[in-house]
């Protein structure tokens, strides 16, 4: 059926012509999949400025002493990457770009709830970032005080701070507006017969993520405004010398920034909770406990962010309740490797690249999560805390998972979105040197933070030189591999063989439209009668 | 953990290693063994070998069993990390303490006699209680050896303590990021005997023979002491702050406010901008990276330094 689907018989969303010609009909359109194109192209850029300085730091690093940069630069490139990737493109990533463009045509809708609210969104996002970067190019030299902000640091230094703040401030209305959009949407907007439980896995992360975003950003929201008030008023929040606290400033921070990490792992999970039924041409294994394990990790998720804290001089009540109930968040991601891996079992399984990007995520996530392990037991975490362990532990898990997820995600629909198919070798050759420099790279961090390395050094002592060159190193060979993946994609979306309706063969409802979907997604909008993955 | 690989560097090292070996030994385990299972179904269950997948809805009997072995496993995990910590709290009344002061970018350490020092000397086999002070911004001790670390935290008061098992000289990082020259607030810990600490411990004498020493000595003691070259050279390489050498008597340009001047560099200059860092500052540096020094110097000190500069021009 989908063959038939496919002869157009609307234009595609990428040839429709509205009131605007050119650029014009791109950043002031209010359709979906184009403003998922936008923050797309937006993150591309960003994120491939964000990958470069991450690698000059790790060139920085292959020997002790100085090697291609001063301090200042190295403390400014370690911010302005972290402030990059974490605000710009980790936390929005996978919601502002798949989020956008799949989650109405996964649940059978025309669009959004509020479409004009979404390109607002992506036009937050766009304002916010140009004034976070512009602290790298007016007033006192760009921010050095990392993407944490810690007072009293960040009140005593004398680079500009401000807009660095004020940009990230600003980016969390457009995650706002992007949760409260996607809540509604999933409320309001399913196709007949969709009920709940018959909702595909990547709309059921959606929910949970936008529930985070809606309630934990305004946290940080004050928290940065706080800050603002602080360096401009001399208003004593967080620094002593004004009689504040800078431990508050770290619940405050913390407070948001770790339920961040579920907006940042969820939708992840969700990506994976799609592809491996496709591919493996089979239902998912316990659907309901994927389900179930979603929501617990956004509920649970608002209770440990004490554990970045267990050397600030917490009490030990505090230590001790933040340290079980971080044990406890791992048990739903356990649940779910347990189910993606149970739903290999008597498969049929399609070995295409895609479901390689899933399998090394599985892997990949598995050790972030796994030496999360290490981190939350209060008596090793003492000894790792601020090493180049937890440097290891959240690539792993934010680029290992989310980055995974998100290269997955857009190897698996991209056919859906440009209508074109990338050259299959090339993508898996990418990936075999992308997945093998980023072990290389991630892997030898984890033993340097056990032998004591501290994380934040621009220079080190002589013990711990050879970890760091095999880290430098990998570094060089995951940066190929991301050019080789990333050439791919570009070049495919002109060169590529058209693609045809469900590449796949998979079940959801996007592959019953047509690849470009046309502007409405769909001619008429189905009825629902099956479980998402009815592979029977 | 392996960090020098020594079981008694510290009393809390067997705890602390054993929660690894445990967490350890866990975690490679299911790591191993899920991706292992993992390759077997894709191997075993691919398409050319499985044309037809047989659809498996799910299993309550497993959900259940891989919810509640994880959660066990988890409770073991967090009582060895709480029982290696426990200890860490729970100082003895009887500890020898050291103030320990951070500031960027170095320590110092003062005894209970007014003994400074910026290495941290103490005796081996006898409970050590730091007494936790920052004078700017976080800073944190670390003391990979000893399995030890502690934020220090300006305005609270926190501690750490250990009792030193072995001799020897030992790693101290500050972990906790404070800015410019954060990888080079490093000292060492030396542990030595009982005897031969209390020989050091007593030993006053140091200061008395350094004025006899060739003219600014006691100076360049003070300067040490408080830690000036984290900032200034005296090789006239540039750090955060003006390189000494050749400063004292040279013409520098400073902005005072929004005015920029030229100032000669003399004593009631540099008095100046030690106890009031903020009101010159030279052409190409920053303000706000100095505090005053006004409760840690008096100008007899800073007479001494003031000798110990000249001495860095004369040579030109």
């Amino acid at each position: 059926m989908s063959e038939a689907v496919n002869q157009h018989t609307e234009v595609s969303y990428l040839e429709y012509k509205g009131r605007f010609k050119g650029l014009f009909a791109w950043i002031f359109s209010t359709d979906h999949k184009r403003i998922g194109l936008l923050y797309l192209y937006s993150m591309l850029v960003l994120f491939s400025v964000a990958a470069l300085l991450g690698l000059a730091m790790k060139i920085e690093l292959i020997a002790p002493g100085k090697t291609i940069m001063d301090a200042q630069t190295y403390n400014s490139f370690f911010t302005l990457h972290g402030i990059t990737m974490i605000f710009l493109i980790v936390v929005p990533g996978l919601p502002a770009v798949f989020g956008n463009f799949f989650l109405p045509i996964m649940i059978g809708a025309k669009d959004v709830a509020f479409p004009k609210l979404n390109l607002l969104s992506w036009w937050i996002y766009i304002i916010g970032a140009f004034i976070a970067l512009s602290a790298q190019f007016i007033g006192d030299g760009p921010p050095d005080t990392g993407w944490t902000f810690y007072a009293p640091y960040s009140f005593r230094t004398g680079t500009n701070m401000l807009p660095a703040v004020t940009g990230a401030f600003v980016l969390g209305f457009s995650s706002i507006a992007t949760g409260i959009n996607f809540i509604v949407t999933i409320h309001r907007m399913r196709a007949p017969g969709m009920t709940w439980m018959k909702m595909p896995l990547f709309p059921w992360a959606l929910y949970g993520t936008s529930w985070i975003q809606v309630l934990a950003t305004p946290i940080v929201g004050v928290t940065l405004l706080m800050i603002v008030l602080e360096r401009t008023m001399q208003i004593g929040f967080f620094d002593p010398a004004l009689g504040g606290d800078p431990i508050l400033y770290q619940h405050l921070f913390w407070i948001y920034s770790h339920p961040a990490v579920y907006i940042m792992i969820l939708p992840a999970m969700g990506v994976i909770s799609e592809i491996i039924p496709t591919f493996a041409r089979k239902t998912i294994f316990g659907y309901k406990a994927i389900v179930v394990s979603t929501l617990a990790i956004a509920f649970v998720g608002y209770f440990v962010w004490g554990h970045h804290m267990f050397t600030s001089g917490m009490s030990g009540t505090a230590l001790y309740t933040f340290s079980i109930l971080t044990f406890f968040v791992a048990i739903p991601s356990a649940i779910k490797i347990f189910n993606w891996v149970a739903t290999l079992h008597k498969a049929s399984i399609d070995i295409q690249t895609p479901f390689l990007w899933a399998l090394c995520f599985l892997f990949v996530f598995m050790v972030g999560g796994l030496s999360g392990m290490v981190l939350g037991a209060l008596s090793t975490n003492v000894h790792l805390h601020d090493t180049a362990f937890v440097v290891a532990h959240f690539h792993f898990i934010v680029f290992g998972g989310t980055g995974y997820a998100f290269f997955g995600a857009i190897h698996y629909w991209y056919p859906k979105m440009f209508g074109k198919m990338y050259d299959k070798s090339w993508a898996n050759i990418g990936l075999a040197i992308f997945f093998t420099g980023f072990n290389i790279l991630y892997l030898p961090m984890f033993y340097l933070g056990m032998t004591g390395m501290p994380r934040r050094y621009y220079d080190y002592v002589d013990e711990f030189h050879g970890p760091n060159i095999v880290s430098s190193l990998g570094a060089l060979l995951m940066i190929s591999g991301l050019i080789i993946i990333i050439t791919n994609l570009v070049r495919s979306a002109k060169h590529g063989e058209p693609a045809v309706a469900d590449p796949w063969k998979g079940k959801t409802l996007e592959w019953t439209v047509a690849s470009p979907p046309s502007l409405e997604n769909f001619e008429e909008i189905p009825t629902v009668t099956k479980h998402p993955y009815g592979y029977e | 953990m392996f960090s020098k690989g020594i079981a008694d560097a510290s009393n809390f090292v067997k705890g602390v290693d054993t929660s690894f070996m445990v967490i350890l030994g866990i975690i490679l385990f299911f790591l191993v063994a899920i991706t292992v299972v993992m390759i077997y179904f894709v191997f075993r269950y691919r398409k050319s070998k499985n044309p037809k997948a047989t659809q498996i809805h799910g299993s309550v009997s497993l959900e259940i069993l891989w919810t509640v072995i994880p959660t066990a496993l988890v409770m073991v995990m967090f009582y060895y990390g709480w029982m290696g910590y426990k200890p860490m709290k729970e100082a003895p009344d009887d500890a020898f303490e050291i103030k320990t002061i951070g500031r960027m970018w170095n320590w110092q350490f003062e005894y209970e006699n007014g003994k400074t020092t910026d290495t941290l000397y103490v005796p081996i086999d006898r409970a050590i209680k730091l007494d936790l002070v920052a004078l700017d911004v976080l800073h944190s001790v670390y003391i990979p050896a000893f399995r030890l670390k502690q934020d220090v935290v300006p305005g609270q008061e926190h501690m750490m303590w250990f009792i030193p098992g072995r001799e020897g000289e030992f790693d101290l990082f500050c972990t906790e990021y404070c800015g410019l020259r954060h990888s080079y607030m490093q000292t060492s810990v030396i542990v030595m005997p009982q005897e031969k600490f209390d020989s050091w411990y007593i030993d006053t004498t140091q200061t008395v023979q350094l004025i006899s020493d060739k003219p600014g000595a006691l100076g360049l003691a003070i300067v040490k002491k408080n830690g000036c070259l984290a900032c200034h050279s005296i090789d006239g390489s540039k750090l955060v702050g003006p390189t000494w050498k050749g400063l004292f008597g040279s013409k520098e340009l400073v902005k005072t406010g929004k005015e920029k001047r030229e100032v000669v560099v003399d004593s009631a200059y540099v008095l100046n901008s030690i106890y009031n860092p903020n009101d010159d500052i030279v052409d190409g540096y920053q303000k706000g990276l100095m505090l005053s020094y006004k409760n840690e110097l008096t100008e007899e000190d800073i007479g001494e330094i003031i000798e110990f500069m000249k001495t860095l021009s004369e040579d030109q």
